[in-house]
């Protein structure tokens, strides 16, 4: 009668529901199709380029997939990268000796703004989608208007070494590149964190938020915490992207929309509660080997927005559609009876 | 009166999920008759008033209208045929003003404009006719009191020229005076023959406003008859003392150092919805709170739990003043709350058993909690727990029963001390309610201060040591165990009050 | 009638949220003039005013149809991408033949009405979250236009660039336009089925749908109306250029409309607020516009002050929405506890005394 511990069906197939194996299949085949094209590919420099330029993504779409899973968005991402490249070119100004206090610098920047964003949304109640946005110009404007319109300094070496170079010498795929260690190391760190009473709450918060306050959940910490940890990540995807593509007035432009659609193709549902941190990592790979492919097969790159429209549309619509009960987020606002008030410690 | 009863519903059965909710059910409503419907909670009551209203669709019998048989796919088909609901809950738009909300989905056009004075002064003709001139149709509705939100919602109901109105508990969120607003337009409605379906659990009501009374037990029509021909006493009787469906387990010899101890203790509590609570539960000790719906029971769950404070009054645990100010608080003071409405508040459905289990002791107490959480297995599969899919199986995915022994072993792994249970056994099959009662037994024998709030009287009587009885918002007085149902019933529907004054 | 606090109640409400909002432009105005003034200039000379105007007229299409769509509860961030492929659409088609102007005016609120048809489709048949569903559609327009196009193209014909640059005396046609336009979107919201369902469906889905309405027709409605609005915000930029222009979407339109919505006290939730506050919004902004433009504020300042008044507007009606909660007290709450016979719920509530006797 009773079976508590048979493990295997369940945790197979949650896994698939969660998308994870969506996306994996989706992921080979693209890789299928590029290795077609390019056999040299899998030869190992290509591999770790590929890695080099997708790894940035990766450590954004590991934080996006902490506010997403949370319940909540956040867009100032993008602006926040461009704004946090900008930082380090104008205060390291080609000095290396600055490189690691300004790292440190960098990083207490994004960890203020994270927590501007969480405690906006979580204390004043805003929806994360007009609070993000809105740090979003503000730091589009604030960044410009310090550097006068144009980005102005220059990265020193100590700091592109991250985004650029690697450990020299490996067999086989020649050098590793700090990216990729970095982003693994991240990306473990997430699977733990997830693991970890913090991410068990903070899944329970994404589900229902109303359950996690009635079970002891600090729900706003726990949120703002998302946030902090978002803004955290795309600090160190700034370090990583600074260091890879060097420093212009478009960097971190549109990022965060290439980031939700990773998250999202990873099969995280909007509204949270859902998904893994590893399907959000393979979804991050699968945008970016998308991009990789159009790129072999010589279309523009002004087509990758058009891929990520209809790729973030199709995710979405899919996961709705696959036997997902749940009501439209926002169904019902009002509380069943009268003298019902939900406990909901946040906004809405 | 016509030969052809307004209203007929003949033999109307209705299943959800293989559990059959009526039993071929019977009712007849004449124009201008009140006709009350009374039964225990879970007797049929709100299923057959949806039935009328077109949420649900019966799966056999027959409803007519005039003499004619009619169906209703959805409440707007109701309505369009004249049978109209109030329920419970409203169904309006905050935003919107009086005579929008009224006339919402068929506005009154003139030139293919919507003509706004058209509806305010046909809503104002409305709520003349009802003797209400107090309401301004141009006021916007979450201005509104409850009780004028249910005035809007009866003068919604007429606009449709209603013929039937049914009313669901109309009087649980109205004050005394505001009652006597609600007898009043009741007492409009009948004057223009308009049919008046009542549910109510007050006694006093009932006997003060209807003409026929139909008794629901389990399901089935037990009996109807003139109002006038039957006492208080005796329409209780014939409510209550169904069979008893489970037998209750034995009291347990109770061991452990809390025993006999005050564990939970609250004196002159009160907020905005309690007054006056005194309350005391011992360790070993199963206290039930008995009350009708909207009576403060769950209230009283949520002000220990620092869900609504308590803002006047003291609460100790275990001889300590506590002041719960969050739920997180009341935990690490040692107390447990299993909700009443376990998918909104008690579980994050698409999470794992494991998940949900360990979500208390992740939340309050992270650092000891993969100590705590190596006895979750333990405990689920003392609690016989069935996932197909293991503990890794999303709780949605579980049945009632199921997913409550989830919920009670989120908050057995934090070893509490006092232990609020809200209607544990709601909406789950016999052999879970048979693995609740067993588990609340072992707690008290274990010393555990065990407050269960009811609204299953049998349960409430079987398993409880004491009762207290709460009646709007007080405690009407406090009863053995095993006292019998009409005594619990009479304190609880404030007859024996009546009665006194 | 009779005297009940109701009707005052009412009215202060009805002017409240709206009302505030044009205080605040008038109060904007003073402000930005004084500071003017302090710098030796004048805020109110003809090219201020103009300039504030042509403004006022862009950003008032693209909110316009924003309000319809955030009633919804919806929303609808391809606008920006809607109008730049309205400015080439039209450009294109017009090819400077003024005998084509019609021709293109159709094409482009046509395709512009399609692209609203799509969102709304997206939204109510597949269920896809409105921000994600517009966000996507709007990437798509994207893609597409920096595909084909390298740089402006097509040519607006001369006839047709009156609409963009010529004026009634400081009153810009396009502002006209505009509030013409305004109007009959107020008109439209109070006077017709249509309007008061978007309300409904915006306020709560459920209740219009027990009420007998279908919610889907509504949202697709705004989603279609919003890009027309577009689309006309489109064919006025394409006037003013004199050709199509691709690079339009990079001036953040769709935010600064969400912003004059917002700022106008339509909440971002639905189911409240109206044109009428979305104008006082847009002319807030523009009003701000002009008043940096004429200190020299640098123009990166204003998408930080743009950021920080959106925030700062949502928060504040949130404040207020959360004020009031349906829950009536039982007991009045805090202070000594009631003596053992309690007060009678007290006269408090004037409420559904009515008809008293």
């Amino acid at each position: 009668m009773t079976r508590p511990t048979r493990l295997s069906p369940g945790a197979l197939s949650s896994a698939l529901r969660g998308g994870t194996g969506t996306v994996a299949v989706l992921l080979t085949l693209i890789f299928l199709v590029i290795a077609v094209q390019n056999p040299s590919f899998f030869e190992g420099p290509p591999l770790m380029a590929f890695a080099k330029k997708a790894a940035p993504l990766v450590v954004l779409a590991l934080g996006q997939y902490l506010v997403i899973v949370s319940g909540e968005f956040d867009l100032s991402v993008g602006s926040l990268v461009g704004a946090q490249v900008v930082i380090a070119a104008r205060l390291i100004d080609g000095d290396e000796a600055s490189t690691l206090p300004v790292i440190g610098l960098m990083l207490l920047f994004g960890l203020v703004v994270g927590l501007v964003n969480g405690l906006i949304t979580t204390v004043l109640r805003v929806p994360s989608i007009i609070t993000t946005l809105g740090t979003m110009l503000i730091l589009f404007g604030a960044v410009r208007y310090w550097t006068g319109g144009a980005p102005t300094g220059a990265l020193s070496e100590g700091f592109r070494v991250f985004g650029r170079h690697g450990l020299d010498g490996v067999p086989v795929i020649g050098q590793l590149p700090w990216a990729l260690v970095i982003a693994a190391v991240l990306t473990v760190g997430a699977v733990l964190l997830m693991r970890s009473p913090y991410g068990r709450s903070l899944m329970a918060t994404g589900d229902n938020d109303t359950a996690a306050a009635f079970s002891g959940v600090r729900v706003r910490r726990v949120r703002t915490l998302a946030f902090v940890g978002s803004s955290l990540a795309a600090t160190v995807a700034a370090i990583l992207i600074g260091g890879f593509a060097g420093v212009t007035a478009q960097v971190g432009q549109g990022l965060e929309f290439t980031a939700i659609t990773a998250v999202v193709l990873g099969g995280v549902v909007l509204g949270g509660g859902r998904g893994s941190v590893i399907a959000a990592v393979l979804g991050a790979l699968t945008v970016e080997a998308l991009f990789t492919l159009f790129n072999q097969l010589y279309l523009p790159s002004t087509i990758q927005p058009a891929a990520q429209g209809l790729i973030i549309i199709a995710a979405v619509a899919y996961a709705s559609r696959r036997g997902d009960r749940r009501p439209p987020r926002h169904a019902r606002r009002r509380p069943v009876h009268p003298n019902d008030r939900p406990l909901d410690p946040s906004r809405r | 009166m016509n030969a052809a009863p307004l209203l007929r519903m003949t033999g109307i059965d209705k299943s959800f999920l293989g559990v059959r909710v009526l039993h071929g059910v019977d009712l007849e409503l004449r124009s201008g008759e009140l006709h009350a419907l009374v039964g225990e909670n879970g007797a049929g009551k709100s299923t057959l008033m949806k039935v009328l209203a077109g949420v649900h669709r019966p799966d056999g019998g027959r409803i007519e209208i005039d003499g004619a048989e009619v169906s209703f796919d959805h409440p707007s088909r109701a309505r369009r045929a004249g049978v109209s609901t109030v329920f419970q809950e409203f169904n309006l738009l905050p935003e919107r003003t009086v005579a929008q909300n009224v006339f919402l989905g068929r506005e009154i056009l003139s030139r293919g404009l919507v003509d706004d004075r058209a509806m305010e002064r046909t809503t104002a003709e409305l709520l003349d006719d009802l003797g209400l001139e107090g309401i301004s149709p141009r006021a916007r509705v979450r201005h509104l009191s409850v009780a004028e939100q249910q005035v809007v919602e009866i003068v919604k109901a007429l606009s449709h020229d209603a013929r039937v109105i049914s009313m669901d508990e109309p009087t649980a969120a109205l004050a005394d005076h505001e009652v006597e607003v609600l007898y009043r337009i009741i007492a409009r409605l009948r004057e223009r023959g308009v049919g008046v379906l009542y549910v109510s659990h007050r006694l006093k009501e009932i006997f003060d406003l209807a003409d026929t009374i139909t008794v629901l037990k389990d399901g089935h029509r037990v009996d109807t008859v003139p109002a006038d021909d039957i006492a208080p006493a005796d329409l209780v009787r014939r409510m209550v003392g169904r069979p008893v469906s489970s037998v209750f387990p034995e009291r347990l010899e109770p061991h452990g150092e809390h025993v006999g101890r005050v564990r939970l203790a609250v004196s002159g509590g009160g907020n905005t919805r309690l007054d006056g609570i005194d309350l005391e539960v011992r360790g070993g000790e199963i206290v039930g709170l008995a009350g009708l719906q909207g009576s403060g029971r769950t209230e009283i769950a949520h002000a220990l739990f620092g869900v609504d404070r308590f803002t006047r009054g003291e609460v100790h645990v275990d001889g300590r003043r506590v002041d719960p100010r969050s739920p997180r608080r009341a935990i690490r003071a040692g107390l447990a709350l299993v909700t009443e409405d376990r998918k909104a508040r008690g579980l994050a459905l698409e999470q794992s058993v494991t998940a949900n289990a360990r979500l208390v002791l992740d939340a309050v107490n992270p650092f000891g909690s993969a100590r705590r959480a190596a006895r979750v297995p333990g405990l689920l599969s003392s609690l016989e727990l069935v996932a197909r899919g293991g503990p890794r199986q999303e709780v949605r995915y579980l049945s009632g029963g199921n997913q409550q022994k989830v919920v009670l072993a989120k908050w057995l792994v934090t070893d509490p001390g006092v232990m609020v249970l809200d209607e544990p056994t709601r909406g789950i099959d016999v052999g879970a309610k048979q693995a609740v009662y067993t588990l609340m037994r072992e707690l008290a024998a274990a010393g555990v201060a065990v407050l269960l709030i009811s609204s299953e009287l049998p349960e409430l009587i079987g398993m409880s040591d004491r009762l207290v009885v709460l009646d709007d918002g007080r405690v009407a007085g406090e009863l053995p165990g095993g006292s019998d149902e009409e005594t619990v019933m009479a304190l609880a529907t404030g007859a024996t009050r009546e009665a006194v004054s | 009638m009779t005297p009940s606090p109701s009707p005052l109640r009412d009215l202060l409400d009805r002017a409240g949220t709206t009302g505030a909002v044009y205080a605040a432009l008038a109060g904007v105005l003073v402000i930005g003039s004084l500071f003017v003034a302090f710098q030796g200039s004048h805020l109110f000379t003809a090219a201020n005013t103009v300039d504030l105007f042509t403004r006022g007229s862009l950003l008032g299409f693209l909110a316009i149809g924003q309000t319809l769509v955030i009633l919804c509860r919806s929303l609808d961030l391809s606008v920006g991408y809607v109008a730049a492929l309205s400015t080439m659409v039209s450009a294109i088609v017009m090819a400077g033949d003024p005998s084509r102007i019609v021709l293109g005016i159709g094409a482009t609120l046509g395709l512009a009405a399609l692209i609203g048809l799509v969102n709304g489709l997206v939204v109510t048949r597949l269920r896809v979250n409105p921000f994600i569903t517009t966000l996507g559609t709007g990437l798509l327009i994207k893609g597409y236009l920096d595909t084909r196009f390298q740089g402006p193209a097509g040519s607006i014909p001369a006839e047709f660039q009156t609409f963009g640059l010529s004026r009634i005396g400081v009153l810009p046609v396009s502002t006209l336009v505009m509030l013409a336009l305004a109007v009959l979107a107020i008109l439209f919201l109070r006077r017709t089925r249509m309007g008061f369902h978007m309300y409904a469906v915006g306020g709560d889905s459920e209740v219009a749908r027990l009420s007998g309405i279908r919610p889907e027709i509504p949202v697709i409605t705004a989603h279609v109306l919003c890009s027309m609005t577009a689309g006309i915000a489109g064919l006025l930029l394409a006037s003013r250029f004199g050709t199509g222009n691709t690079l339009v979407y990079n001036n953040g339109y769709e935010l600064e409309a969400i912003a004059a919505v917002v700022l106008g006290g339509t909440y971002l939730l639905g189911g409240r607020g109206g044109v009428a506050g979305t104008m006082a919004g847009v002319f807030i902004l523009a009003t701000l516009d002009t008043v940096f433009n004429t200190l020299s504020v640098d123009p990166f300042v204003k998408d930080v002050l743009r950021g920080a008044i959106v925030i700062a507007a949502v928060a504040v009606y949130a404040r207020g929405r959360h004020g009031r909660t349906s829950v009536r007290p039982r007991f009045t709450s805090g202070g000594a506890p009631p003596a053992p016979p309690p007060p009678p719920p007290p006269t408090a509530t004037p409420s559904a005394r009515g008809g008293d006797r």
